[in-house]
């Protein structure tokens, strides 16, 4: 196990923790970061989590970090790893596919950006499904990657090299983006907290484009304390997104410390009937509709009002958002033409422009990639566009106003938060669904209502079955992401009460060459 | 049930700019329809005098003032190119004719 001088096991401890002791002098970024690396050295060829690592790059900048003096980056010396659909100036940025391969983005996306001016240190750029279409990241163009709680499934997708990476210890912290589903699935499937925030709260500019009325940047984190925190150094008002909301940031961390106090005392609560519910329990495991009703029953110990609540629309949200997203899919590939960045094939004379475009497109970009693009320019296309991109779209209002219904938005009485399993099933077998895009799709069945309203959400991991991670999902009005961080840690920290360890402690680490370290 | 023929699937590879193999076509023909069947559920939505959703928060124009900013360098942006030429990004010809 790799410890700092000062006896810590660097690599064990929370990011919030870590914060401490950088900013008390008791460990430096340079140890912080090694011990990181060293991880990655060791236990990343088989699991497959990364990219892109530079040591080199990040020890330099983790001895800038050690060595600023007066005003410090409240993250100053914290290490973190960014899904590679996030741009950064300089560093490799592939998007998972192979029409990206050895760019090198001239500039840094806002998340990138703020990161950076908070003083973290990037310790490299994770693996994805290509273009952050998939359930699975089994759609990378390069490498799998897999479940640290077992090898042989997937860790989910498409943030699966966050979320492997962050699970696995060889990252405190990791920011993934959700268009359906992908930061809270693969938070999931691995045991950690993941928040897709509000849509229109953290900056979209620079996040390589897949659906842009739904994509959303947010943190992946072993606790719901590093989630805010990490969700803080990146959230708030961007001008350079035009769908960026000029508000300010609930109080995340705050909300967090509150919750993990354990009263819920006059919370009212929703449990969504059509989310793995009685009628609609179809396609659910039963262990993860177990570990659900024992979490919602401890949340109803700490004092929260439980009730069901039936939202008729989340039946469609999966057929809605199969169209939605494609369809926004096929516009913004639409930029990759081989003309001003990445690959460019048959550019040899013979071949005209339209040639060399169509060319280009069918080596750079995968099978899902290629039959999303197909699916979504016939549901745009004229004759069609009404029945399937129109249809969908008022679906999408449907389940806006489901949301709107139960939390008492238009006027009634509300829940002040919805709940649901985060996946009907736990992390499944490496293969077992590529040949088969349906089932595939199936994966995204409880995130994607949140998605659809804009509204923010995260998952918690709440219990283990067949050994491994379940996760519950909190929804919550749009700008009241503080109410998921709460309940979210009220159950993290009753839950950890019980165990008397934290979720991930329950994960044998693994170091090279040695036995299970000690923690 | 809604198909999708492999001819449809070969339109609308060509509308997209994918040169697919014959292959592929198989394959995301019989893909592609069992998907199509999927989505086809949005059909069954009671909706009318629902207005469409096209973004989840309210949508104004967003305006800032008429000022020039720098923008990148020029030789920083041609580096991502595949082929630049004269300062200007290279691309194959448009033109069949002779000139």
């Amino acid at each position: 196990m790799t410890t700092s001088p000062a006896g810590t096991d660097v690599t064990g401890t929370d990011a919030a923790e870590l914060v401490r002791l950088l900013a008390a002098g008791e460990v430096t970024s340079v140890e912080v970061t090694r011990a990181y690396l060293d991880r990655i050295a060791t236990e990343d060829g088989e699991l497959g989590a990364y990219l892109h690592v530079d040591p080199e790059a990040a020890l330099a900048r983790a001895e800038q970090m050690d060595g600023v003096a007066g005003e410090r980056g409240f993250l100053t010396g914290l290490p973190v790893a960014l899904k590679d659909v996030v741009v950064t100036e300089g560093v490799p940025t592939t998007s998972g596919s192979k029409i990206l391969q050895g760019w090198r983005p001239p500039y840094d996306a806002t998340v990138a950006a703020r990161l950076k001016a908070a003083g973290t240190v990037l310790l490299g750029k994770t693996n994805m499904d290509e273009f952050a279409m998939g359930s699975s990241t089994e759609n990378s163009a390069y490498r799998v990657t897999r479940n640290p709680w077992d090898p042989e499934r997937i860790p989910g997708g498409s943030s699966g090299g966050s979320s492997a990476a962050v699970a696995a210890g060889l990252a405190p912290w990791a920011i993934g983006t959700d268009t359906g589903g992908s930061i809270r699935q693969p938070a999931a499937l691995t045991g950690l907290v993941g928040h897709k925030p509000t849509y229109g709260s953290v900056s979209r500019y620079g996040l390589i484009a897949f659906s842009s009325s739904l994509d959303q940047a947010g943190p992946m984190a072993r606790t719901v304390l590093d989630a805010a925190l990490l969700h803080e150094a990146i959230g708030g008002y961007d001008p350079m997104d035009s769908t960026s909301i000029a508000a300010p940031l609930p109080l995340l961390s705050e909300s967090a410390r509150r919750g993990a106090r354990g009263d819920l005392a006059g919370l009212k609560v929703g449990v969504v009937r059509e989310l793995g519910g009685d009628g609609h329990a179809e396609g659910y495991e039963p262990g993860v509709l177990a570990r659900f009703g024992e979490a919602v029953a401890l949340l109803e110990g700490l004092g929260a009002e439980v009730r069901e609540v039936s939202c008729p629309a989340f039946d469609l949200a999966l057929p809605a958002y199969y169209l939605i997203a494609p369809s926004e899919a096929s516009s913004n590939l639409a930029r990759f033409d081989g003309v001003r960045f990445g690959l460019r094939v048959g550019d040899d004379g013979s071949h005209d422009l339209d040639e060399v475009m169509a060319l280009t497109r069918e080596q750079g970009f995968g099978p899902e990639v290629k039959r999303r693009i197909i699916l979504g320019t016939y549901a745009l296309s004229s004759g069609y566009y009404e029945a399937y991109y129109g249809q969908a779209q008022k679906v999408r209002t449907l389940i806006s106003r489901d949301f709107n219904a139960a939390f008492g938005s238009d006027g009634g009485q509300g829940v002040d938060v919805l709940l649901s399993p985060t996946t009907p099933t736990v992390a499944f077998p490496l293969g077992a669904r590529v040949d088969d895009p349906v089932a595939m799709y199936a994966a995204d069945l409880c995130t994607l209502p949140a998605s659809l309203a804009g509204m923010p959400a995260i998952s918690v991991p709440c219990g283990l079955s067949d050994g491994l991670p379940v996760g519950l999902q909190v929804m919550a009005p749009a700008l009241a992401d503080d109410r998921c961080y709460r309940v979210a840690a009220a159950l993290e920290a009753a839950q950890d009460a019980a165990r008397g360890s934290r979720f991930l402690d329950q994960l044998p680490r693994r170091t090279a060459g040695s036995e299970e370290g000690a923690a | 049930m809604s198909t999708l023929s492999r001819n449809e699937v070969a339109h609308l590879a060509r509308l997209a700019r994918l040169a697919v193999t014959d292959e592929e076509l198989d394959l995301y023909a019989g893909q592609l329809s069992a998907v199509l069947d999927a989505v086809a559920q949005v059909q069954k939505a009671p909706v009318e005098d629902v207005t469409p959703t096209t973004h989840a928060v309210p949508m104004t124009n967003v305006m800032r003032p008429d000022v020039a900013r720098p923008s990148l360098p020029r030789e920083v942006v041609l580096a991502g190119a595949p082929a630049a030429e004269d300062g200007r990004f290279r691309v194959p010809r448009i033109l069949q004719e002779e000139a």
